[in-house]
């Protein structure tokens, strides 16, 4: 059953998902069945292993997951993205891994999938907005794909870049957002095993609205650090310039740690509801990952470096 | 009543809407109409559900309809010039008294619901955090005119005054407004569109007062006995 070893995820593991699938998402996975070495969101992705840094918190429904989604190139209300990204084309999908690298190339998704063992990463997700989630992930350390093409002593930064297209996307124009988005980390943050490329969640493949076929997941950050439908990684000397920053540079900085000391100007950072539960619970910094990655940020004031 | 009288060419439709208006049935059907907003987010609680934020859900809609029924209230008066059917007057305070109907809601939603009464955070909310400050102004705004909004009161403030006290209805509606426009992150289409709509209908009423004057004076002639009923 653990396949862990031959990470060889294109056509051949990808069980169709008529067997199991609910009449809801049936259109969807028979076309997945048809077109061989394409992966349609929803499809159920096999010799998964179980990842490190997993939380047993209770997950998040996958239906919530599904349909409460930040994704404004789809339109700025949370259930639009479930809806506008139903026709979302993310076949044919290559990513170009660029800059500051000694092997800068392009990826297909099926070479992506095979970069590294896929792992389950149970995360918290902590969006700026003041709500969280907990959401089981697959995906691999973003690392993997980073050392792939041997960053030169030059980088310090890595940038990312989404899909964009106005005719696929026509509510961006709409979002008050310029596209295509943008994010970006540092070059060591980047390399911390925590950040993933995710390319599924619940056992399937990302579904559209998720962000697929390949998000980041950065899970000691606010989720809109955690850019979807990346088409780039470019690895810089400067720092990367990010969506929400250029949108509102008082309210969201290049870190974006999640941090319950540090307010957004509109509203308070100590609580958050977690999604569905009633009560408010407290913020932890770093979103409880601190153990690990606090040491990224010795030294630094995180009130100055929001 | 003169108003409708004096345009001929309208008259008869005039009539009909006017026996349509005049009845019990329309005011009750407003009545409903404006419990609709209400009874549907208590039937999704109860039955469809309120999506994955329903606390959420619950502060927006009513939130929206406070804001939507405050302008409905201001668009009574020149709705009436434009049609020519001044008994829509009647719906006028309904219309408020539901928009204070759903400000109550909306602020009960945040302290019971959002908050949970945590009083020393929602002191500091309204003090530190501006969208909260101007919803608060607007909801507070609007409490006295709730609460005048009687035939008793108007006859104890006299016409002129209470008239005078109900202006503070287009500060309510341009706080709720900013309210709406400072809590959105970055898609203003919807704050934006209210405050146009809150636009129109100030410079309807402004521009209509200049304009009722000369119509006055070209129809009266200077130093006419009374103008048309003036409503
Ligand atoms: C004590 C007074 C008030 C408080 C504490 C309050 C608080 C809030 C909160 C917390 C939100 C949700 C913000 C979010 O989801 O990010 C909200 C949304 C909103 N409020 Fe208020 N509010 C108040 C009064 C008002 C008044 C008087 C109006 C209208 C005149 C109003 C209209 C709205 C609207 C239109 C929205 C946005 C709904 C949407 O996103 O669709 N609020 N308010």
């Amino acid at each position: 059953m653990l396949i862990r070893h031959t990470p060889d995820l294109s056509y051949s593991q990808v069980t169709p998902k008529e067997a199991y699938l609910n009449r809801r998402r049936f259109l969807a996975a028979s076309g997945a069945a048809l077109v061989p070495g394409m992966l349609f969101a929803g499809t159920k992705l096999n010799g998964v292993g179980k990842g490190p840094f997993g939380t047993t918190e209770t997950q998040t429904p996958y239906d919530a997951v599904t349909t409460y989604n930040n994704f404004y190139e789809f339109g700025t209300d949370k259930d639009q993205p479930a809806k506008l990204a139903r026709g979302f084309r993310t076949s044919p999908w290559t990513v170009a891994v660029e800059g500051d690298a000694a092997k800068p190339r392009k990826f297909d998704l099926d070479e992506v999938m095979k970069l590294a063992p896929l792992e389950e990463r149970i995360y918290r997700m902590r969006c700026v907005e003041g709500w969280s989630m907990v959401i089981p992930w697959i995906g691999f350390p973003l690392n993997a794909l980073l050392k792939q093409v041997e960053p030169t002593s030059k980088a310090k930064f890595v940038t990312f870049e989404s899909f964009y297209d106005p005719k696929q996307m026509p509510q961006a124009r709409y979002g008050g957002l310029p596209f295509p988005y943008v994010e970006g980390l540092r070059l060591d943050e980047a390399m911390h095993p925590l950040a993933i490329l995710a390319v599924g969640l619940y056992g399937e493949t990302l579904p559209n609205q998720n962000g697929a076929p390949l998000r980041l997941v950065v899970p000691w950050k606010y989720g809109f650090k955690g850019i979807k439908s990346i088409v780039k990684i470019r690895l810089t000397s400067k720092m990367p310039q990010t969506t929400w920053n250029l949108a509102n540079s008082r309210e969201y900085g290049f870190y974006s740690n999640v941090n319950p000391e540090v307010d957004h100007p509109r509203w308070s950072q100590a609580k958050e509801r977690r999604i569905g539960e009633f009560f408010k619970r407290n913020t932890l910094k770093f979103n409880g990952y601190g153990d690990q990655v606090a040491g990224l940020y010795a030294g630094m004031d995180l009130k100055a470096n929001y | 009543m003169q108003a409708w009288i004096s345009r001929p060419t309208t008259e008869r439709n005039a009539v009909t809407i006017t026996n349509a208006l005049t009845g019990r049935a329309a005011k009750a059907a407003v009545f409903v109409l404006c419990l609709v907003p209400a009874a549907s987010l208590l039937w999704r609680a109860l039955h469809a559900g309120l999506g994955a934020n329903p606390i959420e859900t619950i502060t927006r809609s009513t939130g929206d309809w406070t804001l939507r029924l405050l302008l409905a209230t201001l668009a009574v008066t020149p709705l009436r010039r434009i049609t020519g059917v001044p008994q829509l007057i009647r719906f006028r305070r309904m219309l408020g008294l539901f928009a204070f109907f759903y400000g109550c809601m909306h602020l009960t939603t945040y302290v019971w619901l959002d908050k949970f009464f945590a009083w020393p955070e929602m002191a500091r909310d309204v003090m530190k955090r501006p969208f909260i400050t101007a919803g608060f102004t607007g909801l507070l705004l609007m409490a006295p005119l709730a609460a005048t909004s009687t035939k008793g009161w108007i006859r104890r403030l006299g016409g002129k005054r209470w008239q005078l006290l109900h202006r503070l209805v287009y500060f309510s509606a341009a706080a709720g407004s900013i309210h709406y426009y400072w809590l959105v992150k970055s898609d203003v289409r919807r704050p934006v569109l209210y405050a146009a709509i809150l636009g129109l209908l100030l410079f309807y009423r402004i521009g209509g007062k200049v304009m009722g004057r000369l119509e006055e004076q070209r129809r009266w002639g200077d130093g006419a006995l009374s103008g048309p009923d003036g409503a």
